[in-house]
């Protein structure tokens, strides 16, 4: 019974990781219909900025308002710069859907060069003052911290926070709109442009949070959040990739499923795994756990 | 005159679309642009709406020059465009929609009075203010559309196709309530239609295009009665 709850624990603390990958590329996603796999690329220079300025001001806490407000400044660059002339230039021709995709990883790749020649590609530790030392309950230490809480914390507090101006804001419904028709939205007098901007910049702040937050468990290199973009993509996939919800519950799945296999199965199938789940998934809901199908033709 | 369109030239690539297009349209008149497929009439009111640009002439609403700008910005400036094909957002509710129309207007309480207005016009849209748009009939959508574009409180309404794919009862509920908003709000409107029967029913004046050139025009009811353009446009 000890060896299923820890692997719960186990699958809880490494889902909310993904959920908050997986509501980085949700929120680009609902911004603006395109699957940004610079992401990854984005939270990790966001989290070497948190790094820096925890190494000058020797506080973790107050690295992390500057990661997020650094991850999000990227983001808007990124969109501003980068995806917003390429839509512009892309329209109407063959490679229209597929260029803003090829067009994030090369962002990604860019990125990770950038960090590479800037802090090298040496491991690098990110401490947060929170223990990574699980919980200690009577005799037993569980395979839960406070690292651990912090990021399960982190990964509502995004969630619920960005639920709350999708639903009940101006600036969410713009967002939602401009997404889904551009056209009709800038007829409406939605500023489409700027709108998906603001989007991207949510986008670059989760995804600063989740590297400012999982960083600390593990190293900092201009690669280490790749596997995490993986898994945050197939959590984002599970939960529909338009839910905020269905992102946390997506990482969550994906997370207790991997921690299930590498308990109960073995080592060998964790990589295929996601994507096996992520499969599994699909054939029982072709639109996610959270998704929604369309509706009437008329 | 208030709309004042002169020499208007569009190109698509190597096709011209609109060719030395000129008329006005005076304030509070409810005009129709008639003309076949490809005539030029959704490419118009793209141009005039800001989402297509234009390679030569000038347009003017009020005497400033609409061409070059935006259509957010164009909006904000009472011209407002209700594109074709039921131009309704499927994945937000009805309720939704309906707020998309005054959501850069700073006046929350002329908003909420311009949506009960449309709510009183159009009731049904009343009953599925919390459902998806996407479950709405074709017609809905098309009230939906044109309920948007009155909470933006526009001077100018540009119609494109409102008819289209509509059974006859509801293109008859469809164009009485153009006809109605138009009288109660003092609206100036040009309408483009295929129809050309329905639209100038309620229309004041008719232009007729084709190859993206004005080829005639009159009031509706002289359109009306000319058998040239009856047996040409309106198919009897």
């Amino acid at each position: 019974m000890q060896i299923f709850i820890n692997t719960i624990l186990v699958g809880l603390s490494s889902g909310a990781i993904y959920s908050l990958m997986s509501l980085a590329l949700v929120l680009v996603w609902r911004s603006t219909r395109v699957v940004n796999f610079a992401a990854a690329g984005q939270a990790i220079l966001s989290t070497y900025i948190g790094y820096e300025a925890m190494s000058s001001m020797h506080n973790y806490w107050l690295s992390l308002p500057v990661a997020i407000l650094a991850g999000a400044g990227i983001s808007a660059l990124v969109e501003a710069l980068v995806m917003r002339p390429l839509a512009k230039r892309s329209k109407g021709t063959p490679v229209e859907a597929i260029a803003p995709v090829i067009a994030t990883l090369g962002v990604l790749g860019g990125i990770r060069s950038l960090a590479g020649l800037i802090w090298g590609n040496n491991f690098i530790q990110y401490t947060s003052p929170l223990s990574s030392k699980g919980y200690t309950i009577g005799q037993t230490t569980i395979p839960f911290s406070p690292q651990n809480a912090a990021i399960v914390i982190g990964a509502v507090v995004v969630m619920a926070m960005f639920a709350a101006i999708f639903k009940f804001t101006r600036l969410g419904l713009a967002l939602r709109a401009a997404s889904f028709q551009p056209e009709i939205s800038r007829l409406a007098g939605v500023r489409v442009d700027r709108i998906r901007t603001i989007g991207w910049a949510f986008a670059g702040a989760a995804g600063a949070v989740a590297g400012a937050l999982v960083t600390p468990t593990s190293y900092l290199s201009p690669n280490s959040l790749d596997l995490l973009l993986v898994s945050g993509f197939v959590a984002a996939v599970i939960g529909g990739l338009e839910s905020l919800i269905g992102a946390v519950v997506g990482g969550v799945v994906l997370g207790l499923g991997f921690a299930f296999i590498l308990q109960y199965i073995g080592t060998s199938v964790t990589f295929s795994a996601a994507f096996i789940i992520l499969v599994i998934v699909l054939l029982i809901r072709p639109q996610g756990i959270f998704g929604r199908r369309s509706g009437r033709e008329a | 005159m208030t709309l004042k369109v002169e020499q208007l030239h569009v190109q698509h690539g190597a096709i011209t679309a609109i060719e030395d297009l000129t008329f006005t349209i005076n304030e509070g008149e409810l005009v129709t642009i008639i003309g076949s497929n490809g005539a030029g009439k959704t490419t118009l009111l793209r141009a005039l709406s800001g989402l297509l640009p234009v390679s030569a002439g000038s347009a003017s609403w009020k005497g400033e020059s609409i061409l070059g700008k935006r259509p957010e910005d164009l909006v904000r400036r009472g011209i407002v465009h209700v594109s074709e094909g039921k131009a309704v957002i499927p994945e937000l509710t009805v309720a939704e929609n309906l707020e998309l129309g005054g959501i850069w207007r700073k006046d929350k309480s002329d908003v909420a009075a311009a949506t009960a207005e449309v709510l009183e016009l159009f009731p049904r849209l009343g009953e599925r203010l919390k459902q998806g748009a996407d479950t709405l009939s074709g017609g809905e959508r098309q009230m939906l559309a044109i309920g948007r574009s009155i909470i933006a409180r526009p001077q100018l309404l540009l119609l494109d196709e409102p008819s289209l794919g509509l059974a006859p009862l509801i293109i008859e509920q469809i164009f009485a309530a153009i006809d109605a908003l138009r009288h109660r709000l003092g609206l100036t409107v040009v309408l483009v239609e295929q129809n050309a029967m329905s639209a100038l029913s309620i229309a004041d004046r008719g232009i007729i295009i084709n190859l993206g050139r004005v080829v005639g025009s009159g009031s509706a009811q002289a359109l009306l009665n000319d058998p040239a353009l009856r047996s040409a446009y309106l198919g009897y």
